[in-house]
């Protein structure tokens, strides 16, 4: 007893510090606090100064409607939003078949003379800029068969292919090493084990990949400008132009009419409450598991 | 009455049949990665061809864009590319690595996770949406000290000055900050838009590594007496260096290819930039506001030969940040 009261008098003592390690200890807190500030206050000051323009013009026209000709009054995104839904629904077939592959292929096949050369070109890939991506779709698809959803699909999908690569094979390699010993024991060949019981142990943080890559090329405007193209009417045939959220957007943004630019802030509320609600879904999702 | 097992060897060579397979549809499927890398390079080298043939190396420097006298120079563009990045990089940095810092040092622990969230959420943040709010909420006010700025007869003065100085092709520092309209677009918008959409990327990487610092190490700094921020500042921050500036690059490679949100606010000049507050352009920008227009063959290919050069300019600077993480970290951080 007596030896912890001495302990913390000694310690009570020796931290009597010098007036400028203390100021600069204080000072340092300080700005560091107001730095978090600074970095999270755009953040918030966006995302009020859409729910305070778009809120409005979030009214059943918006959803069932497509645009109104410029400088006329009303019109909806209807276009848009069934755009967005089929090419990243078209996008995830791509980035889900090849990026879930390359996960399985870079955790389970880790002595494959060629797991250092893809795991290296998908790390690669990781940073390629979108708008260079859309000029490869544009090059590949839109040069044959003209702008259509497909070749912005087609873009998105190869945006994704990293991000689910990288958060697969990162889950897989979670999944114990005994849990593939057990099964193998029982018999069952490596690629039963890997598809019936790796796989499911998995399934948690891969989806989460998945709904992370979805989230983020779903806002994606850059490589859509030339591929996709945009389309003012609906249309749900992937081989003609389609239209989508970001690509109005930038349009409606970038036009001279009130009506477009309260129509680009309405659909940008939606795209962002959309895109939150994945990421933070993702996130509650993986930290259950 | 026991029943024979199935006899196992029938079994095994089912198995690794059966494995064999199953191991090259994965490695096929995951070819696939490697086919849109080499497909990408292909698709770009060949629609650059006519560009680079025609120019050769004064594609990247010479300065003149004109696509009436079918003259394409990237200079303006890629120094436009540079100085946006480098700008918005050096600024955002001490920014999100002290953010990190908060999340995993000073936030009092129910803080810690909301505001590692915000900061995570604005990665998620799209690119026009960022645009978008530069254009409709920033530009104005940047605008309006512009207006100020022009009310002054001596700033009157410098404008005439370094206007005389501009037409004769050349700049000075005092000149680079002196405004030449009161648009509130232009290069400074633009560097203000990058710093706030690559800030996540440092942050988040900044933030992994901090807290994988080993607790035996702050411990042992403040057993010698040492106040909070001596700790960060000699026991973190040294241990974690490496891995925070690999999160540097990655958010130098974001800045590099950011498009549209640039694209809008930049003003999109393809002359050499001579004023912070001007117009100018970056490869991505032009890529973005002129591939569809450009009809004529030359002007597609110069275009497409910015998107060439974006490309391996990525590549370099994501690979760069791998060897350092690699490199320089020490065993257990990556």
């Amino acid at each position: 007893m007596s030896a912890v009261t001495r302990t913390m008098t000694h310690t009570a003592t020796s931290t009597q510090l010098s007036p400028t390690r203390k100021a600069r200890n204080l000072l340092m807190g300080a700005l560091i606090t107001l730095a978090t500030l600074v970095v999270v206050a755009p953040l918030i000051l966006i995302f009020f100064y859409l729910l305070k323009e778009g809120i409005g013009a979030m009214n059943a026209d918006f959803f069932t409607k497509v645009p109104a000709p410029e400088g006329e009054k009303g019109g909806g995104m209807l276009n848009a939003i069934l755009g967005s839904l089929e090419m990243l629904a078209l996008a995830s077939v791509i980035g889900v078949v090849v990026g879930v592959a390359g996960g399985i292929f870079l955790s389970e096949y880790p002595r494959h003379p060629l797991m250092p050369t893809i795991r290296m070109i998908s790390d690669v890939l990781a940073g390629i800029p979108a708008i260079v991506m859309g000029l490869v779709a544009y090059g590949l698809v839109v040069l044959k068969f003209g702008f259509s959803g497909l070749a912005g699909a087609l873009a998105l999908g190869f945006l994704m292919i990293p991000i689910v690569v990288r958060t697969s094979e990162e889950v897989l390699k979670l999944v114990p090493q005994t849990v593939r010993e057990a099964g193998l024991a029982l018999g069952l060949p490596k690629w039963l084990v890997t598809l019936r019981i790796v796989l499911p142990a998995a399934a948690g943080g891969i989806i989460t990949g998945i709904m992370l890559a979805l989230a983020r090329v779903a806002g994606e405007a850059a490589p859509l400008l030339f591929t996709a193209f945009g389309n003012s009417l609906v249309n749900t045939n992937p081989l003609k132009p389609m239209s989508a959220l970001p690509l109005e957007i930038y349009r409606g943004a970038t036009s001279a009419y009130d009506e477009n630019q309260r129509m680009a802030k309405a659909g940008a509320l939606l795209l962002i409450l959309m895109i939150f609600a994945t990421s933070l879904l993702a996130r509650r999702f993986s930290r259950r598991k | 009455m026991i029943t024979p097992i199935k006899p196992p060897p029938s079994r095994k060579r089912l198995t690794s049949a059966s494995d064999r397979v199953f191991e090259i549809v994965i490695l096929l499927l995951a070819s696939i990665i490697v086919l849109v890398f080499l497909m990408s390079i292909y698709q770009l080298g060949k629609e650059s061809l006519p560009a680079l043939r025609e120019f050769g190396w004064n594609f990247f420097t010479s300065r003149v864009w004109n696509p009436v006298t079918r003259e394409f120079g990237a200079a303006s563009m890629i120094a436009g590319t540079l100085v946006t990045s480098l700008i918005a990089l050096a600024i955002s940095v001490p920014l999100a690595i002290a953010s990190a810092l908060y999340v995993s040092e000073y936030a009092p622990k129910w803080l810690a996770n909301p505001v590692s969230y915000l900061i995570e959420l604005l990665a998620a943040v799209p690119s026009v949406v960022y645009g978008l709010w530069a254009l409709f909420v920033i530009a104005p006010v940047l605008g309006k000290w512009q207006t100020s700025f022009f009310t002054d007869p001596d700033n009157m003065a410098a404008l005439t000055r370094c206007n005389e100085l501009w037409q004769s092709g050349h700049t000075s520092l005092q000149c680079f900050f002196v405004p030449s309209a009161a648009a509130g677009r232009g290069l400074a918008l633009a560097i203000i838009i990058l710093t706030v959409m690559i800030l996540p990327y440092t942050a988040s990487v900044a933030r992994d590594v901090i807290r994988l610092v080993p607790q035996d190490q702050r411990e042992a700094m403040y057993a010698l007496g040492a106040t909070k921020w001596e700790v960060v500042s000699r026991a973190i921050l040294p241990y974690a260096r490496a891995g925070i500036m690999g999160g540097v690059i990655l958010a130098l490679g974001r800045a590099l290819g950011e498009t549209l949100a640039v694209a809008m606010v930049i003003g999109d000049s393809q002359d050499i930039l001579k004023s912070i507050w001007g117009n100018a352009s970056t490869m991505a920008s032009v890529i973005a506001n002129q591939f569809g227009d450009a009809q004529e063959s030359l002007h597609r290919s110069s275009v497409v030969t910015l998107g060439l050069s974006l490309f391996f300019l990525s590549v370099v600077v994501n690979y760069v940040a791998r060897i350092i993480i690699a490199r320089l970290t020490p065993k257990g951080i990556q």
